[in-house]
């Protein structure tokens, strides 16, 4: 026995890695004889978006898959004119399912919004009760963005009030603003990147529409431990 | 036969004949092949992008230590505790040890196959730890009391029925049949689980060793709960789940949800980069990280096999296999089922014990077909079929094949044995498959070659 194996382990993993290695691997794909070409120093990445689905370039066809992709999901997309409708639609939203308590976060779009509706409110910017959160019906956020290849809400710890809020009420609402819409999951990267430059929030996560599960008997459910609900309103 | 080898095939005989097993397992696979073949034709380059995904892994597979190295810095420099464990028992001291320190008692876990590798859960209530699951699949069996059936589906096996009976013996609900009402049954004890647990433990799809994060793949948001609530967040995570750049999810994100689920996308895919940062709402105190060798090293010494080590787990390769829609998953008696883990469970629990899975093969290829980063399943399995004869022959093979070349270099008696093959022949109906017949082996369960009326030879004569 070593003195203090737990120290030691690191180097005894990466010592075993190393001897591993000195041995070299067969090019990726290549099975028996089959031609394949030269890993290319890895610049497989530069290809990605020309191999994952197509995206449109216009804002109108974007904005058309997203809406798709959102449907397919369960999600409910709206596009709005203004920031009066975006209020407007919350307060519809609010009385036809009775909420009671909302739970969101200081943000520009969010604040008016919340705000308007006159209800009790769950604040996450100064930290919360979990229990308190939990009482909720909705949990209202913004974003970092929509992505139109796969219909997904891009959000981060920084983004949309922590990690909980867009998990734990039974309805997340998202506000996001059309410029937030982007093409595809390497623009959704190329953003984070250019974004977080200085500091990555601790927490990213996209949200490709309402929680689900298939677990029994491979049948759809929706809600199975996230929200039941997953309502985007776009101005 | 190793206990391993004769309990998989006690346990194949008997599935192989359950015909309402089979039937369950079939209706499962098949919506899945429907939905997966949508989404493969979404993706402009389905055949490319598989070649790309297994460009990256074996990038970050052969240059392994130069990316882990850097990827528990990275996590380090923002408060993050990178713990190295070189097999089981090291992994779990690590985590009972965090949990003790802690003075905690519950804990909510999220899907962790690593976790069933090292048998976590026994080990954490063996410690007097509470632990539950907390994805809906994985809820279940552990009710059950029993291992995931499959690593991505792990309740596919059962019945809503089942089910039903399940959580009204053990929490005492009403019976329904409505998938619905069952999940939110679940959804109902695990709320309250999240927010009293101390402890949330998690495994991970891929670790980013550019940024310092680990990425999780789920639908249920259980995860998502799991690292946001309780104040300490451990993640286990195999050596081999390293992804250079975080860009390289753009591709494996959509790929794993795809080859796995068929989805594009799965509910959430979420990065966690460290414990909660000065200025957020809300997220745990500690994010400790726990990296696990196991004997993945041995397997990275086999060059020829390394690419084993590519595997995302989507599961695909069990979903499209023979041998896995006949026996289903607890035949295996191993934490990974399926093409996959017949290649990888010799590599981390031995050869010889093992070896076993790679003769369960028809070796069809429709795993490596199917794999989204291009490992050569099917040509492993005759690797390993190849290298435990070589560690250890059969002793009648040798001799036998002796007597064999004897026989094919002795005409005379060559024609001899082709012509009492045929009068066998005639008499061997009066035997087959009792316990006589000296070829009951193979008579059990197929027909014997039949000896033709003629050989080359004699039709060869005739025709001068």
């Amino acid at each position: 026995m070593v003195a203090n194996p737990k120290m030691n382990e690191r180097e005894n993993i990466l010592g075993r890695i190393r001897e591993a290695l000195s041995l070299p691997a067969p090019i990726p794909g290549a099975h028996h004889g089959e031609p394949s070409h030269p890993v290319s120093e890895c610049d497989a990445a530069a290809h990605i978006p020309e191999w994952l689905p197509r995206v449109g370039v216009t804002f109108e066809e974007q904005i058309a898959l997203f809406r798709t992709n959102a449907t397919e999901l369960k999600a409910d997309f709206l596009l709005l004119d203004s920031q009066e409708e975006l209020v407007a639609k919350l307060r519809e939203i609010a009385a036809a399912e009775g909420w009671k308590k909302v739970a969101t976060h200081s943000h520009e779009l969010t604040d008016d919004a919340c705000a308007a509706l006159g209800l009790p409110m769950v604040r996450t910017d100064n930290g919360y009760e979990a229990r308190d959160m939990e009482s909720c019906d909705v949990g209202i956020s913004a974003c970092d963005a929509l992505i139109a290849q796969t219909g997904s809400v891009l959000v981060t710890s920084q983004s949309a009030g922590g990690r909980a809020l867009s998990v734990l009420p039974p309805h997340h609402v998202v506000l996001a603003r059309r410029e937030q819409l982007i093409a595809d999951l390497p623009s959704a990267f190329a953003l984070l990147k250019t974004k977080y430059a200085s500091g990555y929030p601790s927490l990213i996560s996209f949200i490709t529409g309402p929680s689900r599960t298939g677990d029994i008997e491979r049948i759809l459910v929706l809600g199975a431990h996230g929200p039941k609900k997953l309502t985007i309103l776009c101005v | 036969m190793t206990p391993a080898a004769s309990q998989f095939k006690k346990n194949a005989t008997a599935l192989t004949a359950d015909l309402r097993h089979r039937a369950l397992i079939r209706t499962a696979l098949k919506k899945y092949e429907v939905v997966r073949d949508d989404k493969v034709s979404r993706f402009q380059n389905w055949q490319s992008a598989r070649q790309s995904a297994a460009e990256i892994k074996w990038d970050a597979v052969n240059h392994l230590d130069t990316h882990l190295v850097e990827f528990a810095r990275n996590l380090e420099a923002r408060g993050t505790q990178v713990h190295w464990a070189s097999n089981a028992a090291q992994a779990r001291e690590i985590i009972i040890g965090i949990i003790q320190e802690r003075k905690a008692h519950s804990i909510i876990k999220s899907k962790v196959m690593t976790g069933e590798e090292i048998h976590l859960n026994d080990a954490l209530e063996k410690a007097g730890f509470e632990v539950v699951e907390s994805d809906l699949g994985e809820y279940i069996v552990q009710l059950r009391h029993e291992a995931p059936y499959h690593f991505v589906f792990p309740a596919m096996h059962l019945t809503r029925g089942e089910i039903s009976d399940l959580f009204s013996k053990e929490l005492g609900t009403a019976p329904t049949d409505s998938p619905e009402e069952l999940t939110m049954i679940a959804r109902r004890v695990l709320r309250d689980k999240y927010i009293t647990a101390d402890i949330g433990i998690s495994g991970a799809n891929f670790g980013i060793a550019e940024t310092g994060m680990i990425s999780i793949t789920e639908n249920e948001g259980n995860a998502r709960l799991t690292c946001a609530l309780p104040k300490v967040h451990i993640a286990l995570m195999g050596i081999e789940k390293i992804l250079p750049k975080l860009e390289d999810l753009a591709l494996f994100l959509p790929m794993l949800a795809t080859a796995g689920a068929g989805q594009v996308m799965t509910g959430y895919n979420t990065m966690y980069g460290g414990p909660r940062q000065p200025g957020e709402a809300d997220g745990p105190e500690a994010f400790h990280v726990v990296l696990l060798d196991n004997n993945r090293t041995q397997l990275l010494a086999d060059a020829e096999q390394r690419d084993a080590l590519h595997c995302i787990r989507c599961g695909g390769c069990l979903n499209v296999c023979p041998i896995y829609k006949n026996i289903g998953g607890h035949a295996y008696g191993a934490t990974y089922q399926g093409p996959i883990g017949a290649v990888i469970t010799p590599h981390l629990r031995g050869l010889q014990q093992w070896k076993h899975l790679s003769f369960a093969s028809s070796l069809c290829g429709a795993c490596t077909q199917t794999c989204p980063v291009k490992i050569d399943l099917h040509h492993h399995l005759l690797q390993s079929r190849r290298n435990a004869i070589a560690q250890k022959p059969v002793w009648w093979e040798k001799p036998l094949f002796q007597a064999l070349a004897f026989l094919f270099n002795h005409a005379g008696l060559f024609s001899l044995g082709m012509k009492l093959g045929r009068i066998g022949q005639v008499f061997h109906p009066l035997i087959k498959n009792t316990g006589i017949d000296p070829v009951r082996a193979w008579t059990r369960s197929r027909e014997l070659p039949k000896v033709a009326p003629q050989t080359f030879r004699e039709w060869w004569q005739t025709r001068k």
